[in-house]
């Protein structure tokens, strides 16, 4: 066997390698995008983006209907997008192994929400693996699609931003090479969810639990690890390897399966100890299970039930003990994301400020559209939310005010759940304008191809979807496609759409700077003319990485190793102070 | 007893941290010990600080390393290493890339780049080694090689066989820009 060092989610996609899985399905989200680009590497499974996690589910769904082993992945909010078909699948229960990994993100590194999933295991009545580091992710995810067949049941894998994104040594082995042909079987009274079928499955669903309950007493991925005698620790996944650190004498119970809880394992445990605690990260979601079996626990009464666990704050909380040295990092200038120089929604939200615009937001590169100087965001809760926000705010509007609603929404993000949004905006008339922010791809989660790019998660051709016909189908009347580069254009635009009376779409369209395959045409830097630059600071709203405000000579300055070339800049400036240097990138 | 050791690498994206921590834990592996290493992907694409950790010993738990026990920070920025010298343990030693990368409130004028960071930071921590990077870069022959060149600097100050580096340089980076790495390296290793 050899030894590597993996990921959490580069040892999932091994994991479902070696586990003989046939499909593999998702829509990207941090921290749980990798899984599926790494699985693009084992040429015997289908991997493919779907536009959303629902379809994504049901996909996989239909995989495991016919027979063969399918993975589904997605970020925790993913799952809520997925839940219709999740709770019903949970009643018909699989034909081949389903995996569904929800990769949770503690500390929203990059999520709206820090919703802790492991709730969807109890509400759905679904098992929940939950690894501690990459051999554990590896292992799990092929005990899970066992456990999947065996139970008849989807099974959950959890993982956290620290769990899918670090990487440690795991060993690999070898994919079976006796993996069932698939092929179609008719089970109509297991997979047609009738109330007359669901009835009789529901309580076969209640039994299985107690069934998992019952076995999960008895197997090695829930254990206990005995320390000086004196402390119980129950915890899991990566609040284990903060236990370890900081406690290292502590007798632990370490869960691999956090749903269902192994009961009559914790009663055992817990007979043992005066002083008990449960560690976890997010809600109390063992602790209430743990105190609703009568047990007295330690565990949110001395950690946040906010933000992430770590060996600190696990430390702090227990023993009060904090930082040798003194903070003194508050007072620096923060560095937070920005949009990359040459990316084209930059222009768009300098002129939806200018435009006094009222911005529902949408998910992507653009939310950061809501930063300084461009501050053109007012408002952003999920997937597709822009334009169903927009009609909302519309209708309780004095006509005048109705006028200075903008919904922005991206490409990948607007044929994930927003055309519903439009759909609904459309036939109840809304007077709203939407802007479709049209670069190709789905960008702030690293560049993965969707319906709009032209090209599959393997980079093979795929069609293109044309988003103005799909508008125009829809029944906008008014569709405007405008290159967001030409600044004035994208004004006059914005401004004419938004005076109109009658719901509107504009399409700027400009594929991601970072895609190279959209941008085979090289551009040349520019540099600020200082014998032309008053030092107005026009240029400086743009809030482009590549432009910096020189204050000794009271000018501006372009890093021409950063500068793409795109000319916005130069648009913006009335003193014709910005040249091309000559010089091709 | 075991001995964890923690490198803190702090930075800006696009300057090539999770390329440089990919490479110190492969030569951990190689040497044979047990290694963990943590990051963040995502917002960080996009020019914001970036962090990743690296912990080897006998056997790491956590991935992230413990506040206040970083040993050594390894910095591609001037103004992200005072970020993040709160955690480090007072012994620590500090390896500095003399660079400076204008956060947006500097670059709109709004705020000031701290000044005398490094002298600040010898008060504090008298192993402190200031590194030229993109110069040594540039005399190896690529601006892009100024990780390289700090991983050299950072192999002198850990005691690992020069070979496992190599040999991670080679598996890690891409065959036509071997030779210019390679020669980055060895400038980074000639710093003191």
């Amino acid at each position: 066997m050899k030894k590597v060092l993996l990921s959490g989610n580069e040892a999932i996609a091994r994991g479902t390698y070696e586990a003989g899985a046939l499909v593999a399905c998702a829509y990207p989200g941090t921290p749980s995008t990798e899984i599926l680009e790494t699985i693009t590497q084992y040429k015997d499974i289908n991997a493919s983006w779907a536009p959303n996690e629902k379809v994504a589910l049901e996909v996989a769904i239909g995989a495991c209907f016919g027979g063969a082993r399918a993975l589904v992945t997605m970020k925790h909010v993913g799952v809520n997008v997925a839940a219709d078909p999740l709770f019903t699948l949970s009643y018909t229960g699989v034909r081949g192994g389903l995996v569904i990994v929800t990769a949770d993100d503690p500390e929203l590194h990059s999520s709206q929400n820090e919703q802790d999933n492991r709730n969807f295991a109890k509400f759905a009545k679904v098992p929940m693996f939950e690894p501690s580091d990459s051999q554990e992710a590896l292992d799990f995810t092929k005990l899970a699609f066992a456990v999947s067949e065996q139970f008849d049941t989807p099974v959950f894998l959890r993982t956290t931003t620290r769990i899918s994104h670090s990487k440690s040594a795991a060993l690999l082995s070898e994919r079976p090479t006796d993996i069932p042909v698939p092929k179609l079987e008719r089970n109509p009274a297991k997979l047609v969810m009738l109330p007359g079928n669901a009835r009789k499955r529901h309580v076969i669903v209640e039994q299985r639990t107690l069934d998992l309950e019952e076995w999960a007493c008895q197997q090695a991925f829930n254990r206990v690890e005995k320390g000086a005698g004196e402390i119980g620790v129950i915890t899991s996944g990566v609040s284990y390897q903060y236990v370890k650190e900081i406690m290292p004498d502590a007798d632990i119970l370490k869960l691999g399966m956090v749903y269902p809880l192994p009961k009559q394992m914790i009663r055992d445990f817990a007979a043992n100890y005066e002083t008990l605690y449960v560690i976890e990260e997010l809600d109390p979601f063992i602790e209430e299970q743990v105190q609703a079996m009568g047990i007295k626990v330690h565990g949110k009464d001395k950690l946040s039930v906010c933000g992430e666990l770590t060996p600190g704050r696990l430390q702090a909380g227990l023993f009060g003990k904090s930082l040798p040295l003194e903070d003194t990092s508050a007072d620096l200038p923060q560095r937070p994301p920005n949009m990359c120089p040459g990316c084209p929604h930059r222009s768009v939200f300098m002129e939806l400020n200018r435009a006094k615009a009222y911005v529902t937001g949408d998910i992507g590169c653009y939310t950061l559209g809501f930063m300084p100087p461009l501050s053109a965001m007012d408002t952003c809760i999920c997937m597709g939310a822009s334009i169903g926000n927009a009609t909302g705010i519309s209708k309780v509007l004095s006509a005048e005010e109705q006028r200075k609603v903008v919904a922005v929404i991206g490409d990948s993000t607007f044929l994930h759940t927003g055309i519903n949004g439009l759909l609904d905006m459309v036939y109840n008339q809304s007077a709203a304008t939407v802007i479709i922010l049209d670069n190709r791809i789905t960008a702030m989660t690293g560049r993965q191809e969707n319906p709009t790019s032209g090209y599959t998660l393997n980079e093979l051709e795929a069609p293109r979807v044309d988003i103005e016909q799909l508008c125009r189908a829809v029944g906008v009347k008014h569709v405007q496609v405008v290159d967001p580069y030409d600044i004035a254009l994208t004004r006059k635009t914005i401004r004419e759409e938004m005076a109109r009376p009658e719901a509107s779409v504009i399409i700027t369209t400009r594929p991601c700077m970072l895609v190279p395959r959209d941008n085979i045409e090289r551009r040349t830097p520019l540099f600020v003319d200082h014998d032309k630059c008053t030092g107005c600071k026009a240029c400086l709203r743009l809030g482009c990485p590549a432009i910096t405000w020189d204050e000794e000579n009271k000018k501006s300055n372009i890093d021409k190793i950063i500068c793409t070339g795109c000319k916005v800049c130069q648009q913006t400036c009335g003193f014709d102070a910005f040249q091309e240097c000559g010089e091709k990138l | 007893m075991n001995k964890v050791t923690n490198i803190l690498l702090a930075g800006v994206g696009g300057q090539g941290i999770l390329l440089a921590s990919e490479i110190i834990s492969e030569v951990m592996l190689m040497a044979g010990l047990d290694v963990k290493k943590n990051e963040v992907h995502g917002m960080s694409q996009r020019g914001g600080s970036v962090v990743s950790h690296v912990r080897y010993g006998e056997k790491v738990y956590s991935s992230i390393i413990p506040e206040g026990e970083v040993d050594i920070l390894f910095s591609f920025e001037m103004l992200e290493t005072c970020r993040y010298l709160p955690l480090m343990r007072p012994s620590g030693k500090v390896i500095v890339n003399d660079w400076k990368i204008a956060p947006p409130s500097v670059a709109l004028g709004q705020q000031a780049y701290p000044e005398n960071i490094v002298a600040n930071m010898r008060q504090q921590f008298a192993d402190t080694t200031l590194v030229n990077g993109l110069v040594l870069a540039l005399e190896a022959g690529n601006a892009k090689t100024v990780n390289t060149v700090l991983l050299g600097a950072l192999s002198n100050v850990l005691e690992f066989d020069r070979d496992l580096w190599l040999t991670a340089l080679r598996k890690m980076i891409p065959e036509r820009l071997l030779a210019v790495n390679l020669k980055a390296f060895d400038l980074g290793c000639q710093t003191k």
